[in-house]
């Protein structure tokens, strides 16, 4: 009798994760450069591709680092949010075009503003494959030593900006 | 009007269903005959009904009534009929449908084909088999409608998506429904004989055609899957340890144990509760499978958030469906009897070691496809598991059991002589150790893997042919009286197993001795590979019905002499604007040649991957050879439905096979 | 084989003296023979980040192009295997592998199918001694057989 209801507990506990599984979502790999130092590059800007940026220039200050293209659907629907922000100017944003062209993100900006203080061109996409992006907009939280402290996978929502961005980099800023 | 007219035939479906679930098992109980009686008719009354609502989508599709929100994301006016057809089980909902139409379809045989099943055990085994009809009916009327209505109605559908446009759609996803839900049939016969207590021989003698004719089914089914992703997914993989495939594969490794463990029990009654348990985990499998598949859980994106509801549905019939029966195995299990005695080294020791390989190699399989799902819900990080791991696991858990699949059939029932085995088999032996050495250096590579693999298929051959020299050679009879003289289970028996070593060959010989390259070619080139020359023609733009399509010709030659053209494609389906490839593949018994087009280069240059396969199509082949096996096994004359002269049934009954 | 591909077939036979005149090798895509195999050895266990379930061997999707041509760069430079699994681990995590490292976490996954292996192989040695010293021998009762055969007819 005991060695009959083995069968049953096995299953019951495969159920337990399944439903557990439910609600996670397959797809969001968290990033192993969160706590670490945010990768060094040094790329051409979009206004201007004779200058450069490069992250050593915002030591001192939290930062966000939102990876986006204008050919990624989902960047359409975080694009207000992000010029929403940077209006309140309490945090500055720094992009980063992804394996795309000019004229394109050019005309993007110009249709739905402009929420960047720099954008960083990375038309081949090697600096996106240091900072592991694997999906646009990626966005990251770095701190004034120049840390990795958080990683929004996919768009930022007010959700992700109220309950996680913000307090976050209220609290860096205070460090 | 006629999707309306399919939806409430589905209702009405589900009210029989209902009644069909619970009348005749209650009447089974109290010993009514008339609810008893209840169960033949609701079977057919069912089938007609989901067939008709399955017809009516089929209606839907096939005159593209873009009201019906699953035509409209499944279809396109521009998708060739046969597509069309296949698009009704292209998406979630569509493919529920057929489920629950091939649920009805094993229903209806068993009520049509078990005259000779005493009449509360008939009832019991279509009652709950109406149960499970009543889960999936209730899932589909509730969260997964495919008549549910677009209003206003799309001006034409999303397309089907193009990895699924192709005959290996038509034929795939029926079969390996047909081998996933035919696994019903025996868990209905065990829950019913549970629920009844006859566990016995006959039980056993009941189930076992049932569960040959799903296992075919899965068989067939898959290696369809696996010889449509060689074709389609260009370049030339055939098996991924992908979750979706692994969700197939864990119910064929099951009901493969449930068949061998179904003989012993027929044969000795020995086994029956783990024969039991058998029937409920194929079965538990195949709805699991259904479940990670249709539940996102493991790969789709976001598949959940759309609509949680459709996860919790399927878990929770899990629950009642698995839990429950696994609850009654628990319960009843220990009234079971023990059946016949045998020796530490007999014929039945040797199924119980195969039965024990091939469920923890199931186990296996589900393990490394849930591990990642654990330690994300644990919070310990995500990993994934693939192929390397598989591979790993796999092979040295599946070894054993080739190398006993050897033996067991040679072994006696009952109790058996290790010195009287190895007598008999010495030269099976050493004949496949002395191939596994030589052949790979004569076809100049050895590895240990080469050689382990080619020594395991050469070893099921060697001891196959001495098993049938044993059994034709003893005789007088004229050489087809002889192969008369065996029953067509055990020549089942022995094709089966042969199927598995041309398998094993196959696989061994691709992995061992396959060839690529990848190359820049314009027009005029010429490439070089496994002695053929392959002269690149150019490419021509055209279109097919609902694509636009590149088409490469490469024109083979060897020694000067023009051996076969390959065209390969790459398409761009309109409507979804999805980009495909479409491998060009000269299939032969001695190898592949396989050419898929890459990107187009700068100055009318193509990139161009050619691959040499030999041996690939015996993958394919020693399924085929499994499963004509089961067929074999099936059209025994033991298992024939009408009465025949008592004179040959008497001889042939006589025969000691598995 | 259609009409018009056996009449190409012809076709392409006679024109296979006169093309032969003028073929050329064709260029393989990578030069460096030796970096390719370690480039396919590697991205067949790497998966595609954002394809359903694929290699990067396997997927056409862009990152698995850009990846695979990382890689390569990788390679040519000389790095071994490990080295660049660990890169792309840094910076993706272990789901970047389908060969998942041992560790703690895994340890389950990797020893569980040996254990299950071993569990299964005991429980039968046990199960078919205390088989062995059974008395009674009741494969079928008479009565079974009957009814067996009965159910034949």
């Amino acid at each position: 009798m005991k060695r009959a209801l083995i069968p049953l507990a096995i299953f019951l506990i495969v159920v337990g994760f399944l439903f557990k599984g439910l609600f996670l979502n397959p797809r969001e790999v968290p990033s192993p450069l969160v706590g670490k130092p945010a990768p060094q590059f040094s790329l051409p800007r979009l206004d201007n591709p004779e200058t450069t940026f490069s992250p050593k220039e915002m030591l001192g200050k939290v930062w966000l680092f939102n990876v986006w293209a204008s050919w990624c659907g989902a960047c359409r629907d975080e694009h207000p949010i992000l010029v929403e922000l940077s209006k309140a100017g309490f945090v500055p944003v720094i992009g980063m075009d992804y394996k795309d062209t000019r004229p394109e993100a050019q005309q993007w900006l110009d249709q739905g503003g402009n929420p960047y203080n720099i954008i960083a061109v990375d038309a081949d996409g090697r600096v996106g494959i240091d900072y592991g992006v694997y999906g646009v907009p990626e966005t990251y939280v770095i701190d004034k030593a120049g840390m990795i402290a958080y990683k929004q996978i996919g768009p930022v929502t007010y959700d992700a900006l109220r309950d996680k961005i913000i307090p976050l980099v209220k609290r860096l800023q205070a460090q | 009007m006629i999707p309306e007219i399919g939806h409430f035939s589905l209702i009405l479906a589900l009210l029989v269903s209902l009644v069909l679930g619970s009348f005749p098992i209650i009447g089974a109980a109290r010993g009514n005959t008339v609810w008893m009686g209840l169960a033949k008719p609701l079977a057919s009354v069912q089938f007609i009904l989901i067939a008709f609502a399955f017809l009516c989508l089929v209606y839907a599709f096939a005159y593209m009534d873009y009201s019906v929100l699953y035509v409209a994301n499944n279809s396109n006016s521009k998708l060739p009929l046969q597509f069309r057809i296949a698009a009704v089980w292209g998406g979630h909902e569509g493919s529920l449908l057929l489920w629950a139409l091939i649920l009805s379809i094993w229903t209806l045989a068993v009520s049509l084909f078990s005259k000779h099943i005493p009449d509360d055990m008939r009832a019991r085994i279509l009652g709950v088999m109406g149960l499970v009809s009543v889960g999936f009916l209730l899932f589909m009327l509730m969260v997964s409608n495919p008549f549910e209505r677009l209003i206003p109605a799309a001006l034409d559908g999303r397309d089907l998506n193009p990895l699924l446009q192709d005959p290996g759609m038509i034929f795939h996803p029926p079969m390996l429904y047909m081998g996933y839900v035919g696994f019903s049939v025996a868990f209905a016969f065990s829950i019913a004989a549970l629920l009844g207590g006859q566990l016995d021989a006959a039980w056993a003698r009941w189930s076992r055609p049932w569960t040959i004719l799903a296992w075919i089914f899965l068989t067939v089914g898959i290696m369809a899957g696996s010889n449509w992703a060689y074709y389609e997914l260009g370049w030339g993989g055939w098996w991924f340890w992908d979750a979706v495939e692994n969700a197939s594969f864990m119910p064929w490794l099951v009901g493969t144990a449930l068949i061998h463990s179904l003989a012993v029990t027929e044969k000795r009654g020995s086994f029956k509760a783990w024969t039991v348990l058998l029937a409920i985990c194929a079965f538990s499998l195949s709805l699991l499978g259904t479940f990670l598949v249709r539940s996102g859980v493991l790969t789709s994106v976001h598949a959940f958030a759309t609509d949680p509801r459709r996860g919790i549905f399927i878990l929770a019939f899990l629950v009642v469906v698995i839990g429950g029966s696994l609850l009654l195995f628990a319960w009843r299990a220990s009234t079971v009897g023990r059946g016949g005695k045998f020796d530490v080294v007999s014929r039945e020791s040797f199924l119980l070691a195969n039965n024990v390989l091939l469920a923890v190699a199931a186990l296996s399989v589900l393990l490394g496809t849930l591990y990642p799902l654990f330690l994300d819900a644990l919070n310990l990080g995500k990993i994934s598991v693939g192929p390397p791991y598989f591979d790993a696991v796999f092979a040295p858990l599946m070894a054993p059991a080739i190398f006993l699949m050897g033996i067991g059939p040679i072994a006696r029932w009952k109790e058996a002589a290790l010195p009287e085995l190895a007598m008999r088999l010495r030269w099976a032996f050493g004949i496949s150790i002395a191939t596994a050495v030589i052949l790979p250096l004569m076809l100049g590579n050895f590895t240990p893997m080469i050689g382990f693999g080619l020594f395991l298929a050469f070893w099921v051959f060697a001891t196959s042919a001495e098993l049938v020299y044993q059994r034709l050679g003893k005789s007088d009879l004229p050489l087809m009286g002889r192969i008369k003289a065996n029953s067509r289970s055990w020549w089942g028996m022995v094709i089966a197993h042969l199927g598995i070593a041309v398998f094993v060959l196959g696989v061994t010989i691709v992995k061992g001795f396959e060839s690529e390259i990848a190359v820049k070619m314009l027009p005029g080139d010429v490439a070089h590979l496994a002695g053929y020359d392959f002269t690149f023609d150019g490419v021509m733009d055209t279109h097919g019905p609902n694509y636009e399509v590149s088409r490469g010709q490469i024109h083979v030659t060897k020694n000067g002499v023009l051996r076969t053209i390959l065209e390969p494609e790459k398409r761009l389906y309109t409507v979804t604007n999805m980009p495909m490839t479409e491998a060009g593949i000269s299939p032969h018994i001695i190898h592949d040649l396989y050419a898929s087009l890459g990107e187009p280069l700068e100055g009318g240059a193509w990139s161009v991957r050619i691959y040499h396969k030999p041996m690939v199509e015996w993958i394919w082949f020693g399924c085929l050879m499994m499963a004509f096996g089961g067929f074999l096994a099936l059209a025994d004359k033991r298992y024939r439905l009408k009465k025949r002269a008592p004179s040959k049934e008497a001889k042939s009954s006589k025969e000691a096979t598995i | 084989m259609t009409l018009t591909r056996i009449i190409r077939f012809i076709a392409i036979l006679c024109l296979l003296q006169s093309v032969s005149l003028w073929a050329q090798e064709a260029q393989p895509l990578q030069t460096n023979a030796t970096v390719e195999v370690q480039v396919e050895r590697l991205s067949t266990q790497l998966r595609c980040l954002v394809c359903q379930n694929q290699t990067i061997a396997d997927s056409h999707a862009e990152l698995a192009q850009d990846l695979k041509q990382e890689i390569r760069e990788m390679a040519t430079k000389g790095m071994t295997d490990q080295a660049i699994i660990d890169y792309l681990v840094s910076r993706y995590g272990d789901f970047v592998r389908y060969k998942p490292p041992f560790n703690p976490a895994t340890s389950l996954l990797w020893l569980g199918p040996f254990g299950l292996l071993l569990a299964g192989g005991i429980g039968l040695f046990v199960m078919l001694r205390r088989r062995q010293k059974m008395t009674t021998d009741a494969p079928l009762s008479a009565d079974e057989a009957r009814k067996v055969s009965e159910l034949l007819k």
